[in-house]
């Protein structure tokens, strides 16, 4: 095997020469002849009626081609956006779904929303006009927080769901789980904010689409994490174009985190408007636009108990939460605070009661949809802060209050649907409190308070569900698609080898490590190997990449493939060579009669394939084989992560002294690239706890929409990560992938929030919400003293 | 961004000229060009003031530290002349924002903003400078006038700024985490004749004197002499900190700029 290419070798990522030197292509770099712009006009208010739109000024505006409202786009019979996955309330109803047209029609409900675009022939040109169309609104009561908007008399936002709740929704067993509160030696409590974030993705949103009059044809170039999807949605329900005359390419992409799941609005309108206008239209977002129209991530309030025995073991927990979906509901908002969420309130711990209730409720704010970890970054961050919290109250040691609870035998079924294949948490605990030298924190705080600085230590130990999903289980629970992956694997006359995927790579590093799995399946060198992605005209169909699945259901894919090849290339090796199946072996390039030296070069192979002048009698020419995989489980991706930090009691200002995580992904295939993943997730998790935080007031206008007030990570924000992973393999997929992109985003928040408040349990701060910034952590202080 | 014409002369009267027929002064752009990107300003033309040789550069007048108006960020914080005479100014100006902002934002542009979070300011009006235009000076506690208000002219040039050498002075700047201004920063700066000391970021009405702190100072330069937070009455109030949280940053700060003063 060339394990210098092979599985586990860290090969630096072959797709980064064209990012670090300028030579990637994004949306926004293609073009065609004739290409026009467009420019949305959008609500400055954040909920009206729209009583009147001027268009004339406009259209006369030099340059300008066309001028669109929402009444045009539902005349041609565009679709409304869909939600795809069906959530129930606990009575059976379904959820109640307001109409979103992707240009607003007689109502506006967040700030951004589009009421018309212009098409223009420059971008200048369109935004002067854009600033000529008259909006007449007259402006509606208008409610921003969750909570608020469950409480009678608020504005109502859409006529379809009263009192804006969309769901009612439960899990789990309540008058179990109120029995093991009623019974329980301890009940611990918590009331919780997860604060609304801003994805903020380094390449805006953008989408070119042409229309080619000719063969009645569109191609739509987008910033998407699964064109699959989009053209499917696109064709299927907004009727934009069938599926066969439709192309979406989404090239490279820089960076999605969620928000590029989801078709947008201006997706829709880019496509409608260059048939209706007859000209190539672009539209590139700007950093404000970002902050306005990307789904925004999280925004739950949760109130929670955890009830344990005399023992301090867990009987039974109990969960509140009432979830912020925004002014509409975005494709896959439904799924993220019910079966993304509440399915793993169970944690690492075995825990045999646990119920738990979610609203979800519309607001007027951004639609809220999944955003790296998408609902199990708030069931471990509401499991780990009561952890914590638990083990302050009952004056036991943090870790070893989790130790004790821990699920130690595995299947191990929760009581809430997930069955957890297999895990070690007592090896990610210890690995982690060793690299953190928890035994010196002792004298590290005395060394602080020395200077005048508290300081603490947060755990967070962490699971979370990957691989989404078996397609059967989830359509069960309402998904609108089923959750497999597909791939192809071309193995040319010249033995060079296409891998086809319908993983969608934008950041995550797929043209290294699938093209590794390949590399050490054939022994070739990866310089053979192409992965190809992110063009529905080459890419037979795929469901793209979010929730950590291109690892352990995309590469799945990609061996289920790999198996076919090997299969009929040993057929033809045996056939060639005269010799049996069973003793072909592939290695060092060639394909070799075992303990003989028979063999041919493995592009003999190939092109034998191809010739067919000598292939076993009634074999296919060719040598390509595809394969559809759907996984039987989800994965469960889990670890354990420490985080150290001192605070200024003077100021409020937190910094993170050190951060361990130890993580067990099961199989690594690039330990680079893993590390990657996690320093990045880390980054991301540190960002929503101590620095991010998307906010409106009470007008419904953002405060936090440019860098000058949303407060990204930065590297002088973070120290040096301690990471290491350990490793057992997942039963499930062939390969025993667990996923690696989101735990560092899941994990990470409550140890942090966790050790400001160890740190600050002496001065009697009890609670603190996220983003831990120097103000609201002054203001703890203060409010204790 | 609306169209505009772009001039950089290379002698104060041409842009004088450029600006008296309709032009706007450009310094860095580094608070200008944004502006126009948002599509909030629509100049005619702008005046590039960074390729003048007599409005950039450190030197010394008399007792007095003189910065060109055009004198970039980086070149205040680099010039060993401002290290050597009031190196707190040097550090001030090597603390504003990034690089990149440093490498182009100029003092003139700075001060003739006056932003109520810019960092400029406090040294200035603690250092009791001079402001020198095209038309005449202005003393630091006449030119500040709330916020982004000052006592230039419509089309007046900051030529200059002439800094009083104190024996001692320190900057203390507490970032607003997001954009880096100052969330509250306090300029102290001890001359022979009492302590001054300057507050940007907190209060609505812009940079100000703390004359409590100053009087508490001149007769006991120590931190612990530093008197109580002033009222938060009158502070800004924002995402990022309450008028009481700012009111309260500017006693930690001031006393913090002390120590650091040594
Ligand atoms: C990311 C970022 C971070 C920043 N962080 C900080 C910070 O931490 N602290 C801080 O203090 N500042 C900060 N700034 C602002 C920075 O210091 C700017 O350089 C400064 O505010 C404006 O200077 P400028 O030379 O760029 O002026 P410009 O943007 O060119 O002009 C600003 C205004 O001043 C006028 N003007 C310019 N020069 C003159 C002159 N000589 N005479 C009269 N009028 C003039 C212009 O017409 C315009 O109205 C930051 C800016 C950015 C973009």
């Amino acid at each position: 095997m060339p394990k210098d290419t092979g599985i586990g070798a860290a090969v630096p990522r072959t797709e980064d020469r064209r990012f670090t030197t300028g030579k990637g292509r994004y949306t926004d770099d293609f073009t065609v002849v004739g290409l026009h712009h467009a420019v949305f006009v959008r609500s400055p208010h954040a909920h009206a009626r729209v009583t009147g739109i001027d268009k004339s000024a406009a259209e006369a505006a030099p340059g300008v081609v066309a001028v669109y409202d929402g009444k045009q786009l539902v005349g041609d019979g565009v679709g409304n956006l869909i939600c795809g996955w069906a959530v129930s309330s606990k009575d059976g109803t379904p959820m109640k779904m307001g109409a979103w047209s992707a240009l607003a029609t007689d109502t506006v409900r967040y700030v951004g929303d589009a009421v018309a675009v212009v098409i223009a022939e420059t971008k200048a040109q369109a935004r002067d006009a854009a600033e000529m169309v008259e909006v007449e609104y007259e402006e509606l009561p208008v409610v921003v927080d969750a909570t608020d908007a469950l409480k009678p008399g608020a504005p109502q936002i859409h006529p379809e769901a009263e009192g804006n709740l969309i769901y009612d929704w439960e899990i789990g067993d309540a008058a179990a789980t109120d029995g093991a509160i009623a019974n329980a030696a301890k009940v611990v409590e918590i009331e919780l904010v997860n604060n609304r974030l801003a994805p903020n993705a380094m390449e805006p949103r953008a989408a070119m689409a042409v229309y080619d009059a000719g063969t009645d044809h569109l191609t739509l170039h987008t910033t998407s994490q699964n064109p699959h999807v989009a053209r499917l949605v696109l064709s299927a329900f907004y009727q934009i174009a069938p599926e066969h005359k439709l192309r979406v390419i989404a090239p490279d992409v820089g960076g999605g985190f969620g928000s590029k799941i989801y078709i947008y609005p201006e997706e829709i309108v880019c496509l409608w408007a260059a048939r209706k206008a007859g000209v190539p239209v672009k539209w590139t977002a700007d950093r404000t636009e970002a902050f306005i129209t990307d789904a925004h991530g999280r925004d739950h309030v949760s109130k929670a108990q955890l009830a344990f025995d005399s023992n301090n073991r867990i009987t039974g927990l109990k969960v509140n939460t009432v979830a912020n979906l925004g002014a509409y509901m975005s494709l896959f908002s439904s799924c993220v605070p019910t079966y993304l969420y509440a399915t793993l309130l169970s944690g690492q711990y075995v825990i045999p009661n646990i119920y738990c209730d979610v609203k979800a409720v519309y607001t007027n704010t951004v639609p809220v949809d999944a955003y790296r970890g998408a609902g199990r970054p708030e069931a471990c961050y509401l499991i780990e802060r009561l952890m914590e919290k638990a083990a302050k109250e009952l004056g036991v040691d943090p870790g070893e209050l989790r130790r004790q609870n821990f699920i130690t035998q595995f299947p191990y079924q929760t009581p809430v649907i997930m069955t957890y294949d297999i895990g070690d948490f007592s090896q990610t605990l210890d690995a982690a409190r060793a690299a953190a030298d928890v035994a010196g924190f002792a004298q590290r705080k005395a060394a602080s308070e020395a200077k005048g600085r508290k300081r603490g230590l947060g755990y967070s130990c962490y699971i979370e569900a990957c691989g989404i999903a078996p397609s059967a289980a989830v359509g069960s629970l309402g998904a609108g698609v089923g959750l497999w992956e597909s791939a192809e694997v071309r193995v040319n006359p010249v033995g060079s080898i296409e891998v086809l995927t319908g993983s969608h790579s934008h950041g995550q590093g797929h043209e290294t490590t699938f093209a590794q799995v390949v590399s050490d399946r054939f022994d070739l060198p990866m310089d053979n190997i192409k992965i190809v992605h992110g063009d529905t005209d080459s890419v037979q169909f795929g469901m793209g990449t979010y929730g950590s699945r291109s690892g352990a259901v995309g590469m799945s894919a990609i061996v289920k493939a790999l198996d076919k090849v090997e299969a009929k290339v040993k057929k033809i090796a045996a056939h060639v060579l005269e010799a049996s199946e069973a003793d072909i072996v592939i290695e060092g390039g060639a394909v070799k009669v075992q303990g003989t030296d028979k063999q041919m070069a493995w592009h003999e192979v190939g092109l034998a394939a191809y010739t067919a002048h000598n292939l076993p009698e009634g074999m296919e020419p060719g040598l390509k084989e595809g394969a559809f995989y759907d996984p039987t489980n989800f994965t469960f991706p889990a670890g354990c992560y420490i985080c150290e930090v001192e605070v200024d009691p003077d100021t409020g200002v937190v910094t993170v002294e050190n951060f361990t995580a130890a993580d067990d992904f099961g199989q690594v295939i690039n330990p680079l690239i893993v590390e990657g993943q996690v320093h990045g997730g880390i980054a991301q998790g540190i960002g929503q706890a101590m620095l991010e935080h998307a906010v409106y007031d009470e007008s419904g206008q953002p405060l936090s929409g440019s860098y000058m007030d949303y407060t990204m990570p930065r590297a002088d924000d973070l120290p040096s990560f301690k990471v290491s992973t350990h490793e057992t393999f997942c039963p499930g997929n062939p390969l025993g992938i667990k996923g690696c992109g989101e735990a560092g985003a899941i994990g990470s928040p409550p140890a942090l929030v966790n050790a400001v408040l160890d740190a600050l349990s002496g001065m009697g701060v009890k609670h603190l919400d996220m983003p831990l910034t120097p103000r609201r952590v002054w203001e703890a202080i203060n409010a204790a003293n | 961004m609306y169209s505009f014409d772009y001039v950089k002369p290379s002698s104060l009267q041409d842009a004088l000229d450029a600006i008296s027929g309709g032009g706007q002064p450009l310094g860095g752009g580094q608070t200008l060009i944004p502006t126009l990107k948002q599509r909030l300003a629509m100049p005619e033309a702008l005046v590039d003031l960074t390729g003048i040789a007599e409005l950039k550069g450190v030197s010394m007048s008399g007792d007095k530290l003189s910065v060109g108006g055009a004198t970039r960020h980086a070149d205040v914080a680099a010039s060993a002349e401002v290290k050597a005479k009031i190196p707190a100014l040097a550090a001030l100006a090597g603390q504003i924002g990034d690089p990149q902002v440093r490498n182009r934002g100029t003092i003139g542009g700075s001060i003739a903003n006056n932003d109520p979070a810019a960092c400029y300011p406090s040294a200035v009006l603690a250092l009791g400078a001079t402001v020198r235009t095209d038309k005449r000076e202005i003393a630091a506690d006449d030119y500040f006038q709330g916020l982004f208000t000052t006592a230039l002219e419509e089309g007046e040039v900051v030529v200059g700024v002439d800094f009083p050498v104190p024996e001692k002075a320190a900057y203390q700047k507490f970032v607003q985490p997001a954009s880096r201004f100052a969330l509250t920063g306090v300029f102290v700066a001890k001359f022979a004749g009492g302590v001054r000391v300057a507050v940007t970021g907190a209060s609505q009405d812009g940079v100000f004197r703390w004359s409590e702190a100053e009087a508490a100072l001149s007769s006991n330069f120590s931190a612990d002499a530093v008197p109580a937070a002033p009222v938060a009455d009158g502070m800004i109030g924002d995402i990022h900190g309450t008028p009481e949280y700012r009111a309260h940053l500017v006693q930690v700060m001031t006393k913090r700029a002390v120590a650091a003063a040594g």
